[in-house]
């Protein structure tokens, strides 16, 4: 059997980093990057990003040293791509902190609003049901996180982390200001526009199935990509009209929370949220278009024949 | 070819740090990452998208020369001569050469002003109106990142041209008082000579000949001028604190219907306080830059 020899280069440097002989042809690349850490401790094999060209894409964990486009001494080439850190750490992180910090607000802790409000509570039971929503929303978020999601990555920069929570954690601080804050102004039309917000809430159960279906998709332990689409449950025939629905029944939800509490912060996160989440669906679906020629064509990203 | 090369690399490495060369209030971005939009996609849920990294992956190699289209660079040459020249009806003085300096004009007249009154007081008033049609004008430079003639990243310019426009507009403008301040002559003179500098440079880099003085007076003059600007502005907004307290002037107070508010003295403070992380990242980038320009030093970015 002929044994494949492997260089490995640095990609802006050119610097021989490691060499690594008698590799089988059949080895992976995820099998040569715990190679290449035995001789530097330092790039464990999640922070590193293995490609044939200094400038191209990074190859897969699952690519087959035979498969590829290389002679029987292959040239990689190494880039770093920084401290990392799970999916799984960073979506735990970012959705207990807004959990947790809206409850400060709620209970009205000392040094937020002034001292004689301490650890009282709101007279509209429009607060009280905003602390609700609020919480379970992210209840099931940190579940869905701990037992639905399969994560296609297992990493992402370690700098993700700040900038994540400093969103969420933000903005959650902000509108939970305002909703328990003792001059907050209840909604303009009563109990129809609470009502009206919780039907909307309907959207936390469409967004929990796609999430399931999604999960359903694919096994366990695996990354397979599979076109989503409608199971007997109705919520999932929004696949008939959108790639992402997931996105599609949150930012409902969101809106619905902002008709709840009529609070400009929340508006502003939905909006903002909203953005984030389009360029998502986008990006989502384009990946899908590239991938399956028999993609479904009357689906948009993210909003039914809009967006 | 080899001059064209230089001057266009020269004229986009300093688009690429478009703002650069002019003392510009905030930048909360990282002015080493170009295409920031990219990194906002980072977090994607599935994973599918990848993490920031992978983004830049993708981003173009630095340095890589844009080729402009023959329209696409006539319509920027005029843009850098108009914003270079000035427009006969708002210039106090009537030049008739067919090249009135836009900021030259305001420039002038400033001198002009003080060598007559002897004062600064009542100078902002004399120039107002020209310095907000033009300073507005400069939202332009956003559509020209937008359409992409100009290789530098929308947010970049766009933040750099809201925050003169923010300066202008929302503190000389809006806050009567404190027009008569000495720091608002101060961050003037920056301003103008830094734009004079900086749209002559373009000007010459597109026409394809770059005099070094120019280019020179580019990369040398921000040494002096960045500091004097952001301390005009800074001790111009500080003037203004007392003021915007009194009249609790752009603030919304509880309760209120959307169950909002707005402080514009706490935001004011806050700005200032975003000089400190900002200013010094400008400033060595601009250093940065001005080594590779002007010495040919090779430096490798951390991120690329």
């Amino acid at each position: 059997m002929k044994h494949y020899e492997v260089e490995i280069l640095d990609a802006k440097t050119r610097e021989k980093l490691c060499f690594l002989d008698k590799v089988e042809p059949h080895a992976t690349i995820a099998e040569i990057k715990n190679l290449f850490t035995k001789t530097h401790p330092q790039w464990y094999p999640a922070r590193q990003s293995l490609r044939l060209d200094p400038k191209g894409k990074s190859l897969k964990d699952e690519d087959v040293l035979q498969k590829l486009p290389v002679g029987t001494t292959a040239t990689l080439y190494f880039r770093d791509l920084g401290a990392q850190i799970s999916w799984v750490t960073v979506f735990l992180t970012e959705y207990a902190g807004p959990l947790f910090i809206y409850l400060l607000f709620y209970f009205r802790v000392p040094f937020i609003y002034g001292h004689k409000y301490d650890f009282t509570s709101s007279r509209h039971t429009v607060v009280h049901l905003a602390c609700i929503c609020h919480s379970f929303h992210y209840i099931k978020r940190l579940l869905e996180t701990l037992f639905v999601h399969r994560f296609s990555h297992g990493t992402m920069p370690l700098r993700n982390i700040f900038k994540n929570c400093t969103y969420y954690w933000g903005f959650a601080a902000w509108m939970a200001y305002y909703i328990n804050h003792p001059l907050y102004t209840p909604p303009t039309y009563g109990a129809q526009q609470v009502k009206l917000a919780l039907a909307i809430f309907i959207c936390q159960l469409g967004n929990f199935s796609i999430h399931m279906a999604l999960r359903d998709l694919r096994p366990a332990g695996s990354k397979t990509r599979k076109i989503p689409y409608p199971t007997k449950n109705p919520f999932t025939w929004l696949f008939l009209l959108v790639s992402c629905p997931n996105y599609t029944y949150e930012v409902g939800s969101w809106i619905g929370f902002a008709i709840m509490t009529q609070c400009l912060p929340v508006a502003l996160f939905s909006l903002v949220g909203f953005t984030q989440m389009t360029i998502w669906a986008k990006g989502k679906h384009r990946s899908y278009l590239k991938e399956f020629r028999d993609y479904p064509p009357l689906r948009m990203p993210i909003i039914p024949f809009l967006l | 070819m080899g001059r064209l090369t230089e001057a266009a690399a020269a004229g986009s490495g300093s688009r690429a740090a478009g703002w650069a060369g002019s003392p510009p209030t905030l930048l909360p971005l990282s002015p080493t990452s170009p295409r920031c939009a990219a990194t906002m996609a980072s977090s994607d849920e599935d994973g599918t998208n990848g993490g920031a990294s992978e983004a830049g992956e993708d981003r173009e190699a630095p340095g890589e020369r844009r080729r402009l289209g023959v329209l696409a660079t006539a319509w920027l040459t005029f843009y850098d001569i108009a914003m270079t020249a000035g427009l006969e009806q708002f210039s106090c003085l009537s030049l008739r050469s067919s090249w009135d300096y836009r900021w030259l004009v305001l420039a002038i007249a400033m001198v002009r002003f003080y060598m007559e009154k002897g004062t600064h007081r009542g100078l902002y008033k004399s120039i107002q109106k020209t310095l907000k049609f033009f300073q507005t004008f400069a939202l332009l430079e956003i559509v020209h990142c937008l359409i992409g003639i100009v290789p530098t990243s929308v947010i970049v310019t766009g933040v750099q041209v809201s925050s003169r426009i923010f300066m202008v507009w929302l503190i000389t403008h809006s806050i009567k008082p404190i027009q008569n301040e000495e720091s608002v002559v101060l961050f003037l003179v920056a301003w103008t000579v830094t734009e004079i500098t900086r749209y002559s440079f373009y000007t010459f880099s597109l026409l394809d000949h770059l005099p070094y003085f120019i280019k020179w007076a580019r990369y040398n003059f921000f040494i002096i001028l960045y500091p004097v600007g952001v301390a005009g502005e800074l001790l111009t907004i500080y003037a203004a604190l007392p003021h915007v307290k009194k009249t609790g002037m752009f603030s919304i107070r509880l309760p209120n219907k959307y169950n909002v508010s707005f402080d514009y003295y706490y935001f004011l403070l806050i700005t200032m306080a975003s000089y400190i992380p900002l200013f010094p990242q400008l400033y060595f980038h601009m250093l940065r830059q001005r080594r590779k320009v002007l010495h040919g030093e090779v430096i490798v970015e951390k991120d690329d």
